[in-house]
Parts: C-alpha cells; sequence; structure tokens
C-alpha cells in the first residue's frame, strides 16, 4: 500500500509527513504529533471528545482520514491559545467549573469556538443543541453551559474594544 | 478501531474520478464526506480496496435557483444548507431536517450528496426528496444522467447509480407562493437515527385545494418510502381535520417498521401517525403564511 506525503498546519506550525491511506486523523495528531489533548473517547463519531478544528471548523478527527487534512489549517487545544495564556472559552470553564474529569473538554471547548464563531450570542437551547454532539459524563452540562455564556460574554467585550 | 487497508486516491475533477473508478473497478468507493462510509469501514462492514476522495472536486458546492428548479450541489455540507439564507427563508423544511441530522461537527463534514446516494432509508434526506419530489442529477462513463427519485432508491444501501457513477446535484421544485414543507423525526437521542420521520410537502390553490402532495417517511421501511395512499387521498382535496386524521391512519397501516433497539413495531406505527399528523398541519400552516 502506497504512502501518501501529506503538508498541513497544526497549530500554526507546518508539519510534512509519509502517512497510510487508513491512518485516522485522530491517531496522526496524538501519536505521531504526540499532542494528546484532543482525546479518542468512543471512536464512532459520537462522543465528540476528538474533536479539532479543521478550517476554522470543528470536526470529529476520528472519522477523518489524515490524508484527507492535506493542506488543512488545524487547531488542538494545545494551539487555542498562546503558551502561558487561557483563551476566553478555556477561562469560562475554569471559572464556572465546567469539568469534572476532563476528558471531554479539550473537544467541548473547540466545539463551542465554532459555535460562538456562528452565533456570538446564542441563547442558552442553542449552547445545549450546539454542543449536542459532545458528550459529558460528570457534569449534567450545567456548567459548561454556563461557560459557554461566559466566554460568549467575554468575547463581545474582547470584540468591542478591538473595533 | 482502524480501516482495513486500502489505497486512497484523490480526485479534483468529475472526469478524473470517474475514470479511476473505471480504471479500479468495482473495489473502488467514492467518498465524499466520509461520515457514513467512514465507519462503516471502521467497523469492517465495508472494506473497500480503493477510496476515491471526490470531496475535493470544484464547483459541486452551490445553492441556487434556476428556472423553475432550485439546484443544490451534492457536495454542499449539511451545515452550509443549515446556514443558507435562501433555504432559511423559501424552504424550512431542510432546517427542520438538518437541525436533527447527528450534530453540528458531523454536519460540518457531511454532504447532501452523500446522504442521498447512501441509500439508507435511516438517513434524513431521502423522505425530503420523496415529499419534495427531487431529481436526481448524475455523472457516469457514458455521461450525464437524470434520475426521478421514484426510481432512486432501489433496496438496502442499493440505488440507481451504477458503478462509476457520481451524484452532481439536486434538484427540486422551486418554492411557490402557497407552497409548504415540513420534517420531523423520534429519535431516541440527540443526533440518532430516526426511530421515524415524516417528510410533507404540499401546494395549494387560491381556494386551498391541495394540488401537490409528496410524503415520505424516514426509516420506517427497507427502502425509502412513499406514502402513495395518503398523497392519493389529499391530491385535489380542501384538507380537513378529518382527511388529515384519515391519512395519519393510513401511514401508521402503510409503513413497514420492524421492531428492534429504538422501539417497537407497534409503537414505530403509532407514532408515524402522530408525526403525519403534525407535519401535514405543519406544512399547511406553512403554506398559508
Amino acid at each position: 500500500m502506497a504512502k501518501h506525503e501529506v503538508t498541513m498546519t497544526i497549530n500554526g506550525q507546518s508539519v510534512t509527513a509519509e502517512v497510510d491511506s487508513r491512518l485516522l486523523l485522530v491517531h496522526f495528531i496524538r501519536e505521531n504529533l504526540e499532542l494528546t489533548g484532543t482525546h479518542i473517547g468512543c471512536d464512532t463519531s459520537n462522543c465528540g471528545a476528538c474533536t479539532i478544528l479543521l478550517n476554522g471548523q470543528s470536526i470529529k478527527s476520528c472519522t477523518y482520514l489524515t490524508v484527507r487534512a492535506d493542506g488543512a489549517d488545524i487547531t488542538t487545544i494545545e494551539g487555542l491559545a498562546p503558551e502561558g495564556t487561557n483563551h476566553p472559552l478555556q477561562q469560562a470553564f475554569h471559572d464556572q467549573h465546567g469539568l469534572h474529569c476532563g476528558f471531554c473538554t479539550p473537544g467541548m471547548i473547540l466545539r463551542s469556538v465554532d459555535l460562538l464563531k456562528n452565533n456570538p450570542n446564542p441563547t442558552e437551547k442553542e449552547i445545549r443543541w450546539g454542543i449536542s454532539g459532545n458528550l459529558c459524563r460528570c457534569t449534567g452540562y450545567n456548567n459548561i453551559v454556563k461557560s459557554v455564556q461566559q466566554a460568549a460574554k467575554e468575547m463581545a467585550k474582547e470584540k468591542e474594544t478591538s473595533v | 478501531m482502524i480501516p482495513a487497508n486500502f489505497n486512497y486516491h484523490k480526485a479534483t475533477s468529475l472526469k478524473e474520478a470517474i475514470a479511476l473508478s473505471t480504471e479500479l473497478g468495482e473495489e473502488a468507493k467514492y467518498m465524499s464526506g466520509g461520515h457514513s462510509l467512514l465507519p462503516m469501514m471502521k467497523l469492517r462492514f465495508a472494506t473497500p480496496e480503493h477510496i476515491i476522495d471526490i470531496s475535493k472536486i470544484d464547483g459541486l458546492s452551490y445553492i441556487k435557483e434556476e428556472g423553475d428548479l432550485l439546484k443544490i450541489g451534492a457536495l454542499t455540507t449539511q451545515t452550509e444548507m443549515e446556514h443558507n439564507d435562501l433555504l432559511k427563508s423559501d424552504y424550512p423544511i431542510f432546517g427542520d431536517a438538518i437541525w436533527l441530522t447527528a450534530d453540528p461537527s458531523v454536519r460540518n463534514v457531511g454532504t447532501i450528496g452523500g446522504n442521498i446516494a447512501h441509500g439508507d432509508a435511516a438517513n434524513d434526506q431521502p423522505a425530503l426528496m420523496l415529499a419534495m419530489r427531487a431529481t436526481i442529477v448524475a455523472e457516469g462513463a457514458g455521461g450525464q444522467k437524470i434520475i426521478p427519485i421514484d426510481d432512486f432508491f432501489h433496496g438496502f444501501y442499493m440505488t440507481a447509480l451504477e458503478a462509476g457513477d457520481i451524484l452532481t446535484e439536486i434538484q427540486v421544485p422551486k418554492a411557490k407562493k402557497n407552497s409548504g414543507g415540513a420534517y420531523h423525526k423520534v429519535e431516541r437521542k440527540v443526533g440518532d437515527y430516526a426511530t421515524a420521520g415524516v417528510a410533507v410537502h404540499l401546494e395549494l390553490d387560491d381556494d386551498g385545494v391541495c394540488q401537490e402532495i409528496g410524503i415520505g417517511l424516514t426509516n420506517v421501511s427497507a427502502v425509502p418510502m412513499r406514502l402513495e395512499r395518503g398523497e392519493a387521498a389529499l391530491r385535489g382535496q380542501k384538507i380537513t381535520d378529518e382527511l388529515i386524521a384519515q391519512v395519519g391512519q393510513m401511514a401508521s397501516e402503510d409503513c413497514e417498521p420492524e421492531s428492534d433497539l429504538r422501539g417497537s413495531e407497534a409503537y414505530k406505527r403509532s407514532i408515524v401517525n402522530t408525526i403525519t399528523k403534525r407535519m401535514l398541519n405543519k406544512a399547511l400552516e406553512r403554506a398559508r403564511q
């Protein structure tokens, strides 16, 4: 089976590798690049633990072939904010106690980035539907919803001050 | 879970994809979004020797009205459809269905063409296509094919698409002043396949008489199903509560559900009755707006 050369940008850095056709993107990220903040939960595109941003859109990296990401711009939880700082969503999950065990958190946060990009001021219902592809077995979701609400407010403020 | 070994080929044009498929033969499968095919490959239900990636082909992602038709390019993602202003204002039936299809991250990748070409009666779009009397446009080694939706679904994962054919466009009649459609499915949990679903599209004349009616059912038969008896009962009639109740009953009688994890046969027949009535009312309400 032929290998394929792929080049993509991950968290701002260009990466080139030779990969098998069947290598899943989540395995490439975790095992080849050792970025283990992206988790594997159900491995069936249900739970969202493997969510990353591909060209700014949330996708489930367990159900995406690495070869198809050739040329893509990828963000994982490690690259969401500069080293030593928190993205407003990371800060909000911390402030609002939006996690217990933390396994779902990277996926929740990256999914929420995409949600707030398309809908900067979501209702509670829109948040709940917006994260419906990300499962949390600890929190009961209430604090996750509060976290996304806090981040939405913070990001709106940042936008105002930056204009 | 890792798929069995296969060879990946990226096609950058329809011509290249069809040529690759012709060359590689039966063991090659096209992949667009891959959110039906790749899970099957990971479970080893599908073990194609070759994957031809058609997702990078230019010019197959669009939503536009032309003449009497709404045309949607096969590579349009469900997310693109969800946020499209034309569909939101004039074709709310798509929003009904997409809101209930999988979840936002899956919809970012999954395409309308893939959803239909997969030939799965559990997918949501086939019922909409039946209700709106869509036409499927495909491109193959022998040129373009125009396939009426009633000739498209042949069986479990089987469609009118032949080896090498690529579904390129969906066409549905353009929305008219007095037309309306609606879709709903009952699901066990958010993003699940339908326990049962019903799509309704209808057109009224100025006197409120039903001129066109389409009713499609999701996941209550091996092949996406048209409720012909219900359509015949409504066509040419003023739609009354009594007629709606009768058609709901017909839907529960004519559908062919099987008992499974999502519910018993009797339960499914019962909810098909209820959803059919609700969607007829919702479509009527939208047609009268």
